[in-house]
């Protein structure tokens, strides 16, 4: 601690320092340090991957789904719960990461030094979404060239299935990203992060027809699951990755993209209100 | 000549969490350049005053200003004039001290050199390693390194030495006296009273929630509290040990009396950590038959020494 520090000569007032500028900033940041998160890349970045083959290894000496009566046609298990695990990426990259992170953050102090900064909560939350953009992009490239080239499956053709799966991808993710940033209020430590918010992800996988057929649920369960985004960004998935013919199999006999769109809208909004009602550097008077 | 106005104004302040008064009535101010020190017990209220100055608290009553605003409302922009370390860390540090160095120093409009900081903290040979491998004292150092890279006119450090081995800690002082030199005001917390002596221009001293003392280092506790003490074996091996202002002359008295050395003499002159005790005791015997009024001012309070 010898060496000279070089004296300010004049402080340069600028005034508002990019808040956007700082928020790309932070993007980088975050991708670098998600990455060095062993738990994250396991429960979050490579889960997905993980149940898709085990559910492939498990179900497909039970034959294709959705085959004719004399067993012929139908899908295989893999492209099957393909669309499911891609919803279950979008929520494992949005909300359970981002929930598990940022109340581990305000756990170890490391919002509280934020908080002491010059840096916005709108340059930080950037930083997030972004976080949460990028690596929710990569794993579903990742997880769809994973089902095309190793498990064989099928990837449609048609320019507008790809639109939709564009729209779906990007307001599903980004509506759970944000409802992560509302859930890390919950838990009242960084400790029992994990424990408040994977009960509730793996709820709301096991009744939104991520790990289940959804088809197969009882009435009441699917109601409850048409509650919630998972089962709606499911929906949105099994429309642009399953033939047309499993449409009769939706609760209403078809795709419904237009409440896809407008459930996902409404909780958008609802993780937007709550992350900015709950967001605190830190609990001020705790 | 025009007085500067000060960095720091507290006047009046207090906070309560519930029915617990942390901090009550508390006044002092810090002027712009010097270095102060808030000295008290643990859960005497230093951490809650010293939250209340970075923003992180809001105050119950009283008035507050740091480098010209309230912090309960200043923005980013007042945000980039102050450095703060906190009082511990336990940031889990997935990144290295280098990216973490980088990173910060990018949130602020005029930052430090990188280099120059890390050479600074002395963590040159650790800039690759990730800050969770580093040890608790080298981790603290990416604390104050983090604390001053925005090259702030305000640095809060809440018991920054914790953790320090002595070399480190006396590798610290250099830097803050090099912070203090460029003109940073800097408000200070420490168990460690000499640190406290070593790098302070004036310190308070709270306990139970009250300021009982503020002065120069050199005059806490008043004159009574400095008279030096000289300690010596009589004649009979009775140890003695008699209060003066004039030790010099007791002591050629004695050596005259003795007609030789006296045995085991000592002068012993207070240093800070005797007159810190001596307060904090006394005002816990004080404060348990009457309730005082604060000091918020430099008398001396040489009755709570009797």
């Amino acid at each position: 601690m010898s060496a000279t520090l070089t004296a300010a000569t004049a402080r340069p007032r600028t005034a508002r320092h990019g808040l956007f500028r700082l928020g790309i900033a932070r993007i980088g940041f975050e991708i670098r340090l998600y990455f060095r998160s062993t738990d994250t890349v396991f429960f979050t970045f490579l889960f997905p991957f993980i149940m898709l083959g085990i559910f492939t290894a498990a179900f497909s000496a039970q034959g294709n789904i959705g085959t004719n009566p004399d067993g012929s046609g139908g899908i295989s298990v893999g492209a099957y719960y393909l669309p499911g695990m891609l919803a279950a990426g979008m929520l494992l990259s949005g909300l359970q990461n981002l929930a598990i992170d940022i109340a581990g953050e305000k756990g170890d102090g490391t919002l509280k030094r934020l908080g002491g900064t010059p840096l916005s909560p709108l340059s930080y939350f950037i930083g997030k979404i972004g976080q949460v953009l990028v690596t929710g992009i990569l794993q579903a490239v990742l997880l769809l060239l994973v089902a095309r080239f190793a498990f064989d499956i099928a990837l449609p053709t048609e320019p507008e299935k790809w639109l939709t799966f564009a729209w779906v991808f990007l307001l599903g993710v980004i509506t759970c990203a944000f409802l992560g940033i509302a859930l890390s209020a919950l838990p009242r430590s960084g400790r029992s992060a994990s424990a408040v918010v994977i009960p509730i992800v793996l709820v709301l996988q096991f009744i939104s027809g991520v790990y289940l057929q959804f088809n197969a649920l009882p009435e009441w369960m699917q109601n409850v699951a048409g509650l919630f985004p998972l089962k709606w960004m499911a929906q949105g998935m099994r429309s642009v990755f399953l033939p047309d013919s499993f449409a009769a199999q939706e609760q209403n006999g078809a795709w419904e993209l237009g409440l896809v769109a407008m459930a996902l809208l409404i909780w958008l909004v609802v993780g937007l209100v709550g992350s900015r009602l709950t967001f605190r550097w830190i609990r001020k008077d705790a | 000549m025009t007085t500067s106005p000060p960095a720091v104004r507290v006047a009046r302040l207090s906070k309560s969490y519930g029915p617990f008064d942390a901090v009550t009535d508390i006044s002092f101010d810090i002027r712009p350049g010097e270095t102060f020190a808030l000295l008290g017990p643990n859960g005497a209220g230093k951490s809650s005053t010293i939250e209340i100055l970075e923003g992180y608290r809001d105050r119950s009553e009283g008035d507050v200003t740091v480098l010209g605003e309230d912090p309960q409302h200043a923005g980013l922009d007042w945000k980039a004039r102050i450095g703060i370390v906190l009082q511990s860390s336990g940031e889990s540090g997935n990144a290295t001290v280098l990216e973490q160095l980088k990173h910060f120093a990018g949130l602020y409009p005029n930052p430090r050199s990188v280099d120059e900081v890390l050479a600074a903290v002395g963590l040159e040979e650790k800039a690759k390693t990730r800050i969770h491998r580093l040890s608790g004292g080298q981790q603290r150092r990416v604390d104050v390194a983090l604390g001053i890279i925005g090259r702030p006119e305000l640095l809060f450090l809440d018991e920054p030495t914790t953790g320090f081995d002595p070399e480190a800690r006396h590798q610290f002082w250099d830097l803050i006296r090099q912070l203090k030199a460029e003109g940073t005001t800097i408000l200070l917390t420490t168990h460690n009273l000499d640190e406290a002596a070593e790098l302070s221009d004036r310190a308070g001293i709270i306990v139970g929630g009250r300021l009982i003392d503020i002065g120069a280092i050199g005059e806490l506790g008043g004159p009574a509290a400095r008279t030096p003490k000289v300690r010596w074996r009589d004649a009979s091996g009775t140890p003695q040990e008699v209060r003066t202002d004039t030790p010099a002359r007791l002591v050629a008295e004695l050596a005259g009396a003795a007609g030789g050395e006296p045995a085991e003499l000592q002068v012993i002159r207070p240093s800070l950590e005797d007159i810190y005790l001596g307060l904090v005791r006394g005002h816990a015997a004080g404060s348990a038959t009457q309730s005082r009024t604060t000091a918020s001012s430099t008398t001396d309070s040489t009755e709570v020494l009797a």
